[in-house]
């Protein structure tokens, strides 16, 4: 590893950025939908589901990561047929990254989302229902708006994941500059060569400042949501 | 268009077991709280969907159980008042009365017509003021009445009210009565109204069904209901009361206000319609006496001439006399002393003595 000038250090922020924007902005449709089927579904399977959601935030990463690889690698079950029918390759790309970042910040995102919709009273839903609101329109017009807070909370919190995800994402993707070299991984890389240290100390000080930059937007973001949510 | 209801459904320790048919107007499910009046307007509403039964609104089917049909909530257009008001926190007082709207047909009024609309039910509820508002800054009876508007702007084929007034404090209570009065009373709209309070039956109902442990018990006009001796004992001896159509003849200049009931005249201190208009009065048991001749030398001014239909005695001191005084009905509370001293027996030819009237506003079949 070489240049701890500058490009290298900033190709990785850049990717990072992107990996974790990608993977925010991809999950949260669904980490939406899966919130509120967790909330207020009623089927069977809800606790697998539950689970299965859960399961990245117990597992060790490095495992999340290997059974990442062996579904959506080149070989998986699920990576050959994206291959054959898209022509998409997630192994050892940056869009793997993406996928790996997600995974991972997922229950973070559900959970915060989730905690939302449940402190939305069903009887303002009900009440939008009287009014002849189909499901649809009650949850686009009642209950989204309501729980605004909570799923910048979620999106937030999922960025901040994305963001540090290490361990699924180096055994995923490698760790490849330019290609698959987040910031975590670049410290790491860094920390390894000799001279490195200023290098990723200067990622480190990145880090920081991109997390409380992410945490006080989302505060200001929130409590705006918030205040116009409690109607005052 | 008049709603059909005949459900049977699991309420607590006994089974809710109800049918009646609320024709126009407002039609009043009344009775103590646990008898299952909620559970009704809420399967009516379709929140709740009864064991069995079946729910008709004119020709529609809203629910039938042994045909499988049970219309979702959203096609049903009836427009519910919760007790709780339920105001969209998110939305302004103005975006909250417009909410039904978009889902509301167009066919009742050209398309383009919504402002206007919101513009008149605003008027209408005295919130006009009140629109830019978000519901927070309201007060109780603010907020209800909003609540009141935006059912109604859903362009609903009926309203379903639950105590809407429970929550709220008497003041409030007489905020809001009067525009209840002039729903009734402008609007075509057929009302389901839930309440445990004999004052806002007396006042509001067309129709009054009477729930007692999950099953009608009563059913009939408010005046027929109100001046059933045996309600007596559900609402209680205190607010027991007959309730009498009566049209006002005209004001006085010693502050009192003639009106005229089926059997006779009474006098009113000073009364805001004019001459001409009808209203409904309600006098309760405990404010008649009853005489046996023309009492004289009384200060009373309301004296009608009436005939014993019965006498119901309970296990106390105290007997209700229901009377026929003209077209009207009257109850009076007696100790039964007295019944035997006057030796009052259905039949008997007496004077009600009435103590006090009080107004309960607007006329019984305006519905």
């Amino acid at each position: 590893m070489t240049g701890w000038l500058g490009p290298d250090e900033w190709q990785a922020v850049a990717l990072s950025l992107r990996v974790s924007l990608w993977a925010t902005v991809l999950s949260l449709p669904l980490g939406i939908l899966v919130a509120y089927a967790l909330a207020r579904g009623q089927f069977r399977g809800k606790q697998v589901l539950n689970g299965l959601v859960h399961l990245p935030l117990i597992l060790p990463p490095v495992v999340t990561g290997y059974l990442l690889l062996l579904t959506f690698g080149r070989r998986g079950l699920i990576g050959g047929w994206l291959e054959e029918v898209f022509g998409l390759v997630l192994a050892f790309r940056w869009t793997g990254a993406v996928l790996a970042a997600a995974i991972m910040a997922f229950p973070l995102m559900v959970r915060a989302i989730r905690l939302a919709i449940e402190a939305v009273d069903p009887k303002l839903e009900q009440a939008a229902a009287t009014l002849g609101a189909s499901r649809i329109w009650v949850f686009v017009t009642i209950t989204l708006p309501l729980i605004l807070p909570g799923v910048i909370t979620g999106a937030v919190l999922g960025f901040a994941k994305a963001m540090g995800e290490f361990g699924a994402t180096i055994t995923f993707v490698s760790n490849i500059p330019g290609q698959t070299q987040t910031l975590p991984s670049a410290i790491y890389t860094f920390l390894q060569v000799p001279g490195g240290e200023a290098s990723a100390l200067r990622l480190v000080g990145v880090s920081v400042g991109i997390a409380m930059a992410a945490l006080l937007a989302s505060e200001l973001l929130a409590r705006r949501a918030a205040k116009r949510v409690a109607g005052e | 268009m008049s709603l059909s209801v005949d459900i049977t459904h699991p309420f607590g320790d006994f089974t809710l077991k109800v049918a009646f048919e609320a024709p126009g107007g407002i039609t009043a499910l009344f009775g103590q709280s646990g008898t299952g009046k909620t559970t009704v307007v809420n399967a009516v509403a379709g929140l709740l969907r009864p064991k069995a039964g079946r729910i008709t609104l004119s020709d529609e089917v809203l629910f039938d159980a042994s045909a499988g049909i049970c219309l979702p909530l959203h096609k049903r257009r009836l427009g519910y008042v919760f007790q709780d008001g339920r105001l969209f926190p998110h939305m302004s007082v103005r975006q909250n009365l417009s909410y039904g709207l978009r889902f509301a047909q167009k066919s009742t009024q050209g398309g383009t017509q919504d402002r206007p609309a919101v513009a008149e039910v605003a008027d209408m509820l005295g919130i006009t003021g009140l629109l830019e508002r978000p519901p927070g800054a309201l007060s109780g009876g603010e907020k209800q009445r909003v609540a009141i508007g935006r059912a109604l702007l859903s362009r609903p084929r009926m309203l379903l009210m639950d105590e809407p007034l429970a929550a709220l404090d008497t003041a409030r209570k007489e905020e809001i009565l009067p525009y209840l009065e002039r729903l009734r009373d402008q609007t075509d709209i057929p009302m389901l109204y839930v309440s445990h309070s004999v004052a806002e039956v007396a006042r509001l109902a067309t129709t009054v069904v009477v729930l007692e442990d999950g099953h009608v018990a009563r059913l009939g006009t408010a005046e027929r209901v109100l001046s059933d001796p045996d309600m007596v004992r559900q609402i209680g001896v205190r607010e027991a009361g007959a309730v009498l159509p009566a049209s006002v003849v005209r004001h006085h200049g010693d502050g009192l206000s003639e009106l005229s009931v089926s059997g006779g005249r009474l006098f009113l201190p000073q009364m805001d319609l004019p001459p001409g208009a009808s209203t409904r009065v309600r006098v309760l048991a405990k404010d008649v006496i009853v005489a046996l001749g023309k009492p004289t030398g009384l200060s009373a001014l309301n004296i009608l001439p009436a005939e014993i239909l019965t006498l119901r005695g309970g296990t106390g001191p105290g007997v209700i006399v229901q009377m026929q005084c003209g077209n009207d009905r009257l109850l009076a509370r007696i100790t039964r002393r007295s019944a035997d001293a006057l030796a009052l027996k259905a039949g008997t030819k007496v004077h009600a003595v009435i103590k006090s009237v009080s107004v309960a506003r607007r006329d019984v079949g305006a519905g």
